[in-house]
């Protein structure tokens, strides 16, 4: 039987997995820097949380639901987004983060800086879900969103994102309606993200804004550019290595944030587009 | 037949006229065109025409219908194609991918079809064919921001013509290039407008305005100084004025 300490640490990077992918449709796909994209995670998360334990929903309506509402709200906040690019965008972006977890903090709806506690694992079958069985069931749902994120990659939606990360003047001269793309990459990618926040919620069984912080945002964006940003993989890979590494040795916690930036100003001097870049060692070594 | 029609068109960027009250009619199958000093409106004029910028005053009618409040993309979708003064490929993607977004506006406006795979053989064909007509077929799987600049400027003609346009906007398609790659492209040109599309050339290489176009619009300062055969632009006292200044 995996331990309970095992469990726990799989299931945090799967989720942090989800959510590098959900950041990559929108800053790799799309070409939109997001710095707050833990703003919809928390959205997510405290949606499913408050359907859960005031609105009685239960789990299989409360994390889809979570999604739902996290999408709508990015497309809503999306819209200020559509008229600032780069470094005008970023900041707007952080400074939706910081409003979202000031909502969360100050409005005693939302529980304030106590947070919402009393969010159970789901249960099946008539008894509560187990650990192991969580994992799966996150697994799965992560597994159709990336065939989907294969098929977006084929299609022209992919095609038009790429066209926008590009040249967006020259896109909209090519007949690519750039307001609906980005909007569209927004929705999904936020959609995604409160997803992931629907899960973390009911794995952890009590969340509260700190969770949802700018410095989860710079977390979720190390993981993508670390793994490498516009690729499938890469994103994930991102995940699993940065979330496993203060696992490996609990001194390493403590430096936690150190170690991501040192690491981040590494890649960003030797191998600019992340590890499953298209010019990194890797890429390079498995194409021969 | 006119394909489009100007009517005193004006725009002004924080009191600066850069556009005022120019006027002119473009046909299909017809190279018209375009050339003033530096500053006199023409790229000004392209992006207006794009959607990229709404004008301050007047009008424009494409095919009969005013094109006024559309956006760049509607605007394309409509059948004008247009390539940049500053040649803007998407730098990262293939020539092929390059061309493909372009052929992308039948989908785009559904996004239930937009989902759909681009891979088809058919399109993959066509956009082939296409690059074919350019000269860039050995190019097929290349880098955009690896070719060379004529290169560059063939591929932003493919992406146009990607969007089966009725009216081509050229801005300075000879710009920076060796005589024998605006000799080529000059051919290029002259073979796009036997097909009967519409053809706006910006341009200040003078041998190719005089050699492409029937029909030429002088701007200067925003205002359209003279129009007529290079014949008659070339004896025009107004146009020597603008090039070379008042005689003292």
């Amino acid at each position: 039987m995996i331990s309970g300490y095992l469990i726990t640490i799989l299931i945090t990077i799967l989720i942090y997995a989800m959510l590098a992918h959900s950041l990559n449709l929108i800053t790799g796909h799309a070409g939109q820097i997001s710095l707050g994209h833990a703003a919809f995670f928390g959205i997510g998360a405290y949606s499913s949380a408050m359907l859960y334990t005031e609105a009685g929903f239960p789990f299989w309506i409360s994390v889809p639901l979570a999604a739902v509402v996290a999408g709508i709200i990015g497309a809503l906040l999306g819209i200020p987004c559509l008229r600032v690019r780069d470094d005008f965008l970023a900041i707007t972006t952080m400074g939706i983060n910081f409003v979202v977890e000031a909502i969360f903090l100050y409005i005693p709806f939302f529980g304030g800086a106590m947070g919402i506690g009393g969010i159970n694992l789901p249960k099946w079958f008539g008894r509560d879900m187990t650990k192991p069985e969580y994992f799966f069931i996150i697994l799965i749902t992560f597994g159709l969103l990336l065939l989907v994120d294969r098929q977006l990659g084929r299609s022209w939606i992919g095609l038009a994102w790429a066209s926008i990360r590009e040249d967006e003047q020259a896109a909209g001269a090519m007949g690519v309606d750039v307001v609906r793309f980005k909007v569209l990459a927004f929705i999904l990618g936020s959609a995604i993200a409160g997803l992931a926040g629907g899960f973390y919620a009911h794995f952890l069984t009590f969340i509260m804004p700190q969770n949802f912080g700018f410095g989860q945002s710079i977390v979720i964006l190390c993981m993508v550019v670390f793994g490498g940003i516009g690729t499938r993989w890469g994103p994930i890979i991102g995940a699993v290595i940065l979330g496993i590494l203060p696992e490996i040795s609990r001194p390493i916690m403590e430096y936690r944030i150190l170690i991501y930036g040192v690491l981040l100003l590494a890649m960003m001097r030797f191998q600019p587009g992340g590890l499953l870049g298209a010019e990194s060692i890797l890429s390079r070594t498995f194409r021969r | 037949m006119t394909l489009l029609e100007v009517k005193a068109l004006s725009k002004e960027f924080d009191g600066l006229r850069a556009l005022d009250g120019v006027s002119f009619a473009a046909r299909g199958g017809e190279i018209l065109g375009i050339i003033g000093p530096n500053g006199a409106g023409k790229t000004t004029l392209f992006n207006i025409i794009s959607g990229i910028y709404p004008p301050s005053g007047g009008e424009i009618n494409f095919e009969g219908k005013s094109i006024l409040r559309l956006k760049p993309h509607q605007v394309s979708r409509l059948g004008i194609g247009r390539t940049f003064q500053i040649v803007r490929p998407f730098q990262n993607l293939d020539v092929e991918a390059n061309v493909m977004v372009a052929f992308g506006h039948r989908v785009y406006p559904s996004l239930w079809k937009s989902a759909g795979s681009v891979w088809q053989p058919e399109i993959q064909k066509e956009v082939q064919d296409l690059i074919d007509r350019v000269g860039l077929r050995p190019h097929l799987k290349q880098i955009a921001k690896t070719l060379p600049l004529g290169f560059k400027k063939r591929l932003e003609i493919a992406r146009a013509l990607a969007l089966q346009p009725r009216l081509l906007l050229l801005d300075e398609p000879s710009a920076g290039l060796r005589f024998e790659e605006s000799l080529q492209l000059m051919g290029l040109i002259r073979q796009v407008c036997d097909q009967g599309i519409g053809i706006l050339l910006i341009e200040h290489n003078m041998h190719v305005v005089m050699d492409l176009c029937k029909r030429i619009v002088v701007l200067d300062h925003g205002s359209k100084i003279a129009e007529g055969s290079p014949e008659e632009i070339r004896s025009n006292p107004l146009v020597i004025q603008a090039y070379l200044g008042k005689e003292a």
